[in-house]
């Protein structure tokens, strides 16, 4: 027969093994982006206007960038909330700096897609 | 104090240890950042160049490009800008913070990976990628001056 039995675990909510993970895949999106992307800057500089445009313009570009910042922006509340933990001491002080990271990062989020999706024509 | 005064003050401790016991406590760690050995001054270096990119540098970065991108005149001022003997510095710095960040991030995958783990091995990766940091922001460099 089998019995339900409750049992509180005692370490943690069990979500930091994923943000571990997910700290390292998105390093390795962001380091595959940054390799493109910059083997193109190198084979091709932007120097005018026009191209800085056409670059941003073309569809699997803009695409590929805006992967690359939700990366990082999920990378940067990794790092940052590791950082609190580790120097900001006392519940209240630090929840309310993460609050204030996480606020930013998803305004840098909308920020992005506003820039990327509103490259003028 | 002279160095000649101590062994005058402070009594030298010449008792053999008998034991398998550890040395006797306390121990000293020179936490200066001058003395960390290569594995450790990469590793506080990854953490501040983390900082560092996401606060000044992702937002000033979002608002050169979309200011950039915005119209012909603003592409052109930033253009002009970025020219300029200051601003060449700085990017220089940024360079090297977004290559160190970049390298040192990638021992650690590889770490994680478990390779190159014992000791002597990540020193000498520890040292590379310092290296690599450095010779990634002085090619940067070369192109700016």
């Amino acid at each position: 027969m089998v019995t339900a039995r409750y049992t509180k675990n005692p370490v943690g909510a069990h979500y930091g093994l994923g943000n571990w993970l997910l700290q390292r895949t998105t390093a390795v999106v962001m380091a595959v982006y940054t390799l493109l992307a910059g083997g193109y800057v190198l084979w091709r500089a932007p120097a005018s206007y026009a191209d800085w445009k056409a670059l941003f313009g073309a569809g699997f570009f803009r695409l590929a960038t805006m992967l690359f910042l939700v990366a990082l922006l999920y990378h940067a509340w990794i790092g940052m909330r590791d950082i609190l933990i580790d120097y900001l001491h006392g519940t209240g002080l630090r929840f309310t700096a993460q609050f204030a990271v996480a606020v930013v990062l998803v305004f840098y989020l909308i920020w992005a897609a506003a820039i990327l999706w509103g490259v003028p024509a | 104090m002279p160095p000649e005064l101590e062994s005058t003050i402070v009594p030298k401790v010449t008792t053999k240890n008998m034991s398998a016991a550890p040395k006797p406590r306390p121990k000293y760690y020179d936490l200066n950042l001058a003395h960390l050995w290569p594995p450790a001054l990469l590793s506080i270096l990854h953490r501040g160049t983390g900082l560092v990119l996401f606060f000044p540098l992702l937002p000033l970065g979002l608002y050169i490009l979309q200011t950039s991108l915005a119209s012909e005149a603003e592409f052109a001022r930033w253009h002009e800008l970025l020219h300029h003997p200051v601003a060449k510095v700085a990017i220089f710095l940024v360079a090297w913070s977004f290559a160190h960040h970049f390298f040192a991030g990638i021992r650690y995958l590889i770490l994680d990976l478990h390779v190159m783990g014992s000791k002597p091995a990540a020193r000498a990766s520890a040292l590379v990628v310092l290296a690599l940091g450095l010779a990634a922001a002085a090619a940067v460099g070369a192109c700016l001056w």
